[in-house]
């Protein structure tokens, strides 16, 4: 199969969307952020030039505006560009776009998708490298896409623009020149199944969006070792596979949650959570999360490595794991 | 005494809005006191002819986004008030099946999509409503309702920008029901805390086209609201209207009380006119006025107005009893309709 990068399948997913329903519409054009990989959006920007709309920084309108316009029957992809800056646009997104179909009794459809760029991307600091995942996550009413691979992120797309729900689509901005296997045609991939992206006997590790990447590469180290890791990519949140996680568990007895949002009432927290609650008695060791500690994201090279999620730290935990007696 | 050039049909059919809001929000209060429901909620007694007229004005496939202040947006829309009142007392028969209560309702089937209780709230979702209308190509405009102390959030400003940007086809209505109101120094109802001395020069910043209405003048509301629904389905991009009237003594205080009760005869008769408000209802009354204005235009006599104010208010009656008797949703439905 060819391969293409990240940013290639997702300009490959959104061209054949608009291509596909008149009703679906851009808003913001700098989806793949605003490096050098922008330059992938220009064919599209040739090809559909009245249905990309770049609007104004007024990111709590741009996420209302989308919310209405679904409500009106249109399909709105909205861009919110990097993710920390979503907060501003948090009243609409969890007090209009979310809970709108519910308080109409299931009278409106919302189908909108925003999109956004999480996660430490080196140099971001504090106000550029937020995960809203997981705060999202608290806010019932929205679907939350993570993808964490070039065939994911397309077939993922392709289903949250065609899906009559809000959906929140994270990527994050270090996948973005990953290359992987994508097919040329058309697919989608359904929300709410997981992905097993490497088979293990010995330990599952849970992983989403970029620590996907992270999680396999010490699996490599861990193989090395003797340790068989199983990394398990759930892809969505909302809705959550939750029968593979408990299956996975299942067989190997052991789990390490690896995440980008912080430890407290973060991604890894609830995952560990519901294996707790649903999965004790294959457990064979307390669970173990590397999550980012509960510290604002520092500028300083090294100050940032301290707070991610590295490949040691999950070897460490893995380490930890199948130690326990 | 008027603008009033409006035909009799015209006329009588915003009347005919007007007296059934009137009605529904005195059932409301009525309900309240009677303890049948539990929230704050937010009356729109003084502000019938803006909501009558501007909804007048409107076709049946526009589409409609307002704000806490709602009731009178669902019953001036035609919307059953069968469903609207067991809505507000969290009835299974309700609008929305008893989730939205006063604070939320909705009625997409009649192109009332959304009651937003954040204020400002809908203003971003009428300007994004129009902007779906405008990607599917269609003629069709949004119109938000809301107060002036929306004006205060960030969201109104930047959504008046990108209208404006994209020619998009809606229509603001910003009801300014501050006047006569205590705000929160004299323990009140809040009402807007601005520096500026014109909200119009808010929209008016981007260029949007603005108009300043007396908003318990039927003529001078419906006039503005054709002209601001014309100039959106021919492509020339958003309308402001501010609709001025004086607070209704019973919004005054953070809880409406039922401060006047409605005489429509009171209309035709001021000695009628008697206690602490009535000053509101000589002068600020919308639907005294109205009901004058009809008798002097020649378009009704006194006993038919008189005559559409009994069956109005029968029918409002028949509404909270169809209320009252609505079952209350199922717990075990809690969990429906969260995602499509």
């Amino acid at each position: 199969m060819r391969k293409i990068s990240y940013a290639e399948a997702i300009v490959e997913a959104l061209r054949i969307s608009l291509a596909e329903d008149p009703c679906v519409s851009l808003v913001g054009s700098y989806v793949l952020g605003l490096g050098p990989k922008r330059v992938l959006m220009d064919p599209i920007r040739a090809e559909f030039p009245d249905r990309i709309f770049d609007p104004p920084t007024s990111e709590a309108a741009i996420v209302s505006v989308g919310a209405g316009a679904a409500m009106a029957g249109a399909r709105p992809f909205v861009d919110i560009g990097t993710a920390s800056f979503s907060y501003v646009g948090w009243s609409p997104l969890v007090n209009e776009a979310a809970v709108a179909r519910h308080m109409s009794n299931g009278a409106l459809r919302v189908p909108v998708v925003y999109h956004m760029l999480h996660g430490l991307r080196g140099g971001g600091a504090a106000q550029h490298s937020h995960s809203p995942q997981a705060m999202l996550w608290n806010a019932a009413g929205l679907e939350i896409v993570l993808p964490s691979s070039p065939h994911d992120v397309k077939g993922l797309m392709r289903s949250a623009i065609k899906s009559d729900n809000p959906t929140v689509f994270v990527n994050h901005a270090r996948l973005m020149d990953i290359q992987g296997d994508v097919p040329e045609g058309d697919y989608t991939i359904p929300f709410g199944r997981a992905d097993i992206k490497r088979a293990g006997r010995d330990v599952t590790v849970i992983a989403t969006s970029y620590v996907v990447q992270t999680a396999l590469l010490a699996a490599e180290t861990l193989a090395g070792e003797g340790i068989d890791v199983e990394v398990l990519d759930p892809r969505t949140l909302v809705p959550l596979d939750q029968e593979m996680i408990l299956k996975s568990v299942g067989r190997t007895g052991r789990l390490v949650v690896v995440d980008e949002t912080n430890l407290s009432c973060g991604i890894a927290s609830e995952l560990s959570a519901i294996v707790a609650e649903h999965g004790f008695k294959s457990l064979r060791a307390p669970i173990m999360r590397v999550a980012r500690p509960n510290i604002p994201t520092p500028f300083s090279r090294p100050l940032e490595e301290a707070i991610t999620p590295t490949a040691d730290k999950i070897c460490d935990a893995v380490r930890r794991v199948m130690a326990w007696t | 005494m008027t603008t009033n050039t409006l035909d009799r049909r015209t006329s009588l059919s915003i009347f005919e809005r007007m007296l059934m809001i009137r009605h529904f929000e005195e059932a409301v209060i009525e309900l309240y006191k009677q303890g049948r429901f539990v929230s704050h909620y937010h009356i729109y007694i003084g502000q019938e002819a803006t909501g009558g007229a501007v909804l007048e004005a409107l076709g049946e496939t526009d589409l409609i986004c307002t704000t806490h202040r709602n009731h009178g947006h669902i019953i001036g829309r035609g919307c059953d008030p069968n469903r609207a009142m067991a809505e507000i007392l969290g009835r299974a028969s309700g609008f929305n099946g008893g989730r939205s209560g006063t604070l939320h309702i909705s009625d997409p089937s009649h192109g009332f999509l959304s009651t937003s209780a954040v204020v400002g709230g809908c203003a971003g979702l009428a300007t994004g409503a129009a902007f779906g209308l405008k990607v599917k190509r269609v003629s069709q405009v949004a119109v938000g309702f809301f107060g002036d102390g929306s004006l205060e959030e960030g969201l109104v400003i930047e959504s008046f920008n990108i209208a404006a940007l994209w020619k998009l086809p809606v229509v603001y209505v910003c009801e300014n029901n501050s006047a006569g109101a205590m705000g929160p120094q004299q323990g009140g109802y809040p009402t807007a805390i601005t520096a500026t001395d014109g909200f119009t020069r808010l929209p008016a910043a981007y260029g949007i086209h603005c108009v300043k209405v007396d908003g318990t003048d039927i003529g001078a509301v419906h006039a503005a609201a054709i002209e601001a629904v014309g100039r959106c389905r021919s492509g020339n991009g958003p309308v402001f209207i501010e609709a001025f009237t004086t607070r209704w003594p019973g919004s005054s205080p953070l809880w409406p009380e039922l401060a006047t009760v409605t005489d429509l005869e009171a209309a035709f008769d001021p000695a009628r006119i008697v206690g602490p408000h009535a000053d509101w209802s000589r002068n600020h009354d919308p639907l005294l006025r109205a009901a004058r204005e009809l008798v002097a235009s020649g378009h009704a006599s006194r006993d038919e107005l008189l005559a559409r104010d009994k069956d109005a208010r029968s029918r409002i009656a028949a509404a909270a009893d169809f209320a009252i008797k609505s079952p209350m949703p199922a717990p075990a439905t809690v969990g429906d309709h969260v995602f499509a």
